[in-house]
């Protein structure tokens, strides 16, 4: 009789649905890293001495800094000579609508299902699509144009603002703020800039669909979000990437401004491609995401991941205004031999600070999941106020879930609390289900997406149907 | 609608049940009493399809089919419902989803159209009644943080609301207080009809004053060793257990 259910430690894994690969003609430089790549790379851009100039301090400094080893994953050691840093895909000319964009490159969005003519028509998104590292298209820039928002890619606001952007880069994130960061600033291709001018509530939300296209090409996100005073926006950024036998590299930034009396909502569903189920192949996301609040400013983080062999990644908040308030929802799965070391860092420099940490850990198979987060009171900071719930939950008995919460108070009015739970799907709560006729596939989305809803309610609407489908894709077949 | 025969099942290497023969047809209703440990919770978890246990030999006919051929979930879309002796709690899953998704996939199965919220909460409300179960329960999670009474309440509602053809209430008067017990049986009788049939597994004669049998089997030592109507259960509550192990040892 037990020949249909073999018990909830066999789990095997779905082919990952994305994984087709693009054939559009590559513009590639050579393999490696150096200052000469660099002022290729910024070459290309266009981009002005200054900028050039940041990027090979970054650069030097990157070469004296050691890659940050603390978190609890493992991998072989990358070659960084041995990766690809500048892939664009060869433009004839810029596209001033989509019947200018390369049909090939609207086939594979079509194929993921995110058609940039139907986002364009039906949802009201403005997307800008990066396909590999450069912007292929940009939509609803005239209507944002009107409220005085700009919305770019980040090279083309290099070139056509180049004092707000620099007044912004890298004042959240340094130059030389970790291993990765560095590498980024040095050799960032692409990426999006925001800027939300003083009371415009943004009327739409802002997306961005990356896609990892080229074999071996590291890909080196630079995405920065300014709200100016009083203004409000809601962005959104999802991800998929095709399969590859090799690990790719992706080390992005992310820099938020909120300034005083702004709310910045980032919202990310991240599904790359996470190896087979040996763990071979999968993509190596070493992600460096913080916020900076002003007086009365609110950030919130929002991320669903399931993807990427290794997750490395803590979107963190400086709450450095009085009254900021700082959020972090987070569903981190992981299955097979995927390994996830993810959280947040909480600074609450300003008086009656407040921030909140939801985490929901989901590991699965071979996987290892680990919650990492730093709580920091500052000694300014009167009355701050933080709440963390830290949540994992097991299915299986191969998998590990950790929790690795730091506090750091240097306040006596500070109210930190901090609740940790871990839980298993049973046995016997899957074979209750089947009892009452629900297979156990089924059953497994429905305790995940009861799990997780506390998290699924902060992101928008269609991005929570999203992330509620690509759960129980990720874990599709994850029990006989 | 039930056909068992020669039914061998061993757990671990131990065998439990040593060849049980039972045969339930529609609108009846038998009940199976036995004193601890001799394999009435194993029959009822081997009918439903619960991992673990090994069919040695024999054969269980469900509605013609042939059980063991079927997964858990497939039973249970033939119309095989167990109210479980201790509920599971499933926390973060509404009662509510968690019935809607059964009743749907049950549905779904038989060729009939998914109930939609609205009508999926008309039929629920009204079978709540029947179990006189508080309405705020459906919001609150499967099982979690309910009393003993309303866990059991509980399976009895699922029951109501998913209409098997065959149920098998595995002990679901333990735990139960006396007005409990009146209003869960209340709640099967008023479910009883020409075309289902129930399966009691019993510990107490005291269910059967509720819900009255037409058959009464007496499992021992993995084997039915006595069978007759509902007087049986009497005769078994007056002179315990121990007659029928005398009589089995005589035999």
């Amino acid at each position: 009789m037990d020949k249909d259910r073999e018990g909830i430690d066999f789990l095997t894994q779905k082919e990952y649905e994305y994984g087709f690969v693009t054939d559009i003609e590559m513009d590639l430089a050579p393999k490696g890293l150096n200052e000469e790549i660099i002022r290729m790379i910024s070459g290309k851009k266009g981009e002005p001495e200054e900028v050039l100039r940041w990027r090979l301090k970054a650069y030097r400094g990157w070469t004296k800094m050691k890659e940050p080893r603390w978190a609890f994953i493992e991998y072989p050691s990358i070659d960084y000579q041995d990766i690809y840093y500048y892939a664009a895909p060869r433009k004839k000319k810029r596209p001033k609508s989509m019947d200018e964009v390369d049909s090939e490159i609207v086939a594979t969005f079509n194929k993921l299902g995110i058609s940039l003519e139907e986002q364009e028509a039906l949802s009201g998104v403005a997307v800008d699509a990066v396909m590999d590292s450069v912007s292929v298209a940009t939509t609803f820039k005239k209507k944002l144009k009107e409220l005085g928002i700009i919305f770019l890619s980040i090279s083309e606001a290099i070139r056509e603002y180049p004092d707000l952007v620099r007044k912004y880069l890298g004042s959240v994130v340094a130059p030389n703020d970790n291993f990765f960061a560095a590498l980024n600033s040095a050799v960032f291709t692409d990426g999006t800039f925001v800027y939300i001018p003083k009371g415009i509530r943004c009327p739409m939300e802002l997306s961005t669909y990356f896609r990892i296209n080229a074999a071996q090409t590291g890909q080196f996100e630079r995405t920065l979000i300014v709200a100016d005073k009083e203004s409000y926006v809601s962005y959104l950024e999802g991800c998929t990437a095709p399969i590859r036998d090799e690990n790719q590299l992706h080390a992005a930034v992310v820099e938020l401004v909120a300034l005083d009396g702004a709310e910045i909502k980032y919202s990310t569903v991240q599904n790359w491609y996470a190896g087979d189920k040996e763990g071979k192949g999968g993509i190596y996301n070493f992600v460096t995401k913080r916020g900076l609040c002003g007086n009365n400013s609110k950030i919130s983080w929002a991320q669903v991941e399931t993807g990427s062999a290794i997750t490395w990644k803590y979107p963190s908040i400086i709450l450095r205004g009085d009254n900021a308030v700082g959020e972090f929802h987070s569903v981190a799965l992981t299955n097979n031999y995927q390994q996830a070391d993810t959280g947040t860092k909480m600074i609450h420099l300003g008086k009656n600070t407040r921030s909140t940490i939801i985490s929901k850990g989901i590991s699965a198979g071979h996987s290892n999941n680990s919650y990492r987060g730093l709580v920091k009171i500052g000694p300014k900071a009167d009355n701050a106020k933080n709440y963390s719930q830290c949540d994992s939950l097991l299915i299986g008995n191969k998998c590990g879930a950790h929790t690795f919460p730091y506090i750091e108070v240097n306040n006596p009015t500070a109210n930190v609390e901090h609740e940790a739970t871990t839980s298993k799907i049973s046995e016997d709560q899957l074979f209750y289900c089947n009892q009452r006729g629900i297979g156990t596939e089924e059953a497994i989305g429905l305790i995940i997406n009861g799990y997780a809803r506390e998290v699924f309610k902060r992101l928008p609407m269609e991005f929570a149907v999203e992330a509620q489908k690509l759960l129980a894709v990720r874990l599709e077949g994850s029990v006989g | 609608m039930l056909e068992i025969h020669n039914l061998r099942v061993s757990i671990n290497g131990n065998r439990i049940l040593k060849g049980i023969n039972l045969f339930i047809n529609a609108g009846e209703v038998h009940a199976i009493m036995g004193p601890n440990g001799s394999g009435k919770s194993t029959l009822a978890h081997i009918l439903a399809g619960r991992d673990g246990y090994v069919v040695e030999e024999g054969e269980v006919l469900f509605n013609g089919k042939d059980l063991f051929a079927l997964s858990p979930e497939e039973r249970a879309w033939e119309g095989l419902f167990l109210a479980f002796q201790y509920p599971i709690e499933i926390p973060g899953v509404s009662n509510a989803t968690f019935l809607k998704t059964a009743l749907n996939e049950i549905r779904k199965h038989r060729g009939l159209p998914e109930l939609d919220a609205m009508d999926f909460l008309t039929t629920v409300r009204k079978r709540m009644k029947l179990v006189d179960m508080d309405p705020s329960l459906l919001g609150r999670p499967v099982n979690e943080g309910f009393s003993g009474g309303e866990k059991k309440r509980n399976e009895i509602l699922q029951m109501a609301v998913l209409e098997p053809r065959l149920a098998i209430l595995d002990e679901t008067d333990s735990g139960l207080d006396i007005d409990s017990l009146k209003t869960v049986a209340n709640g099967v009788n008023s479910l009883r009809n020409k075309d289902n049939a129930i399966l009691v597994i019993t510990h107490y004669q005291r269910l059967l004053d509720y819900i009255v049998p037409d058959y009464v089997h007496v499992l021992f030592d993995g084997r039915i060793v006595e069978s007759g109507d509902k007087t049986l259960a009497l005769d078994l509550e007056r002179k315990g257990y121990d007659w029928i192990k005398e009589k089995t040892a005589e035999s």
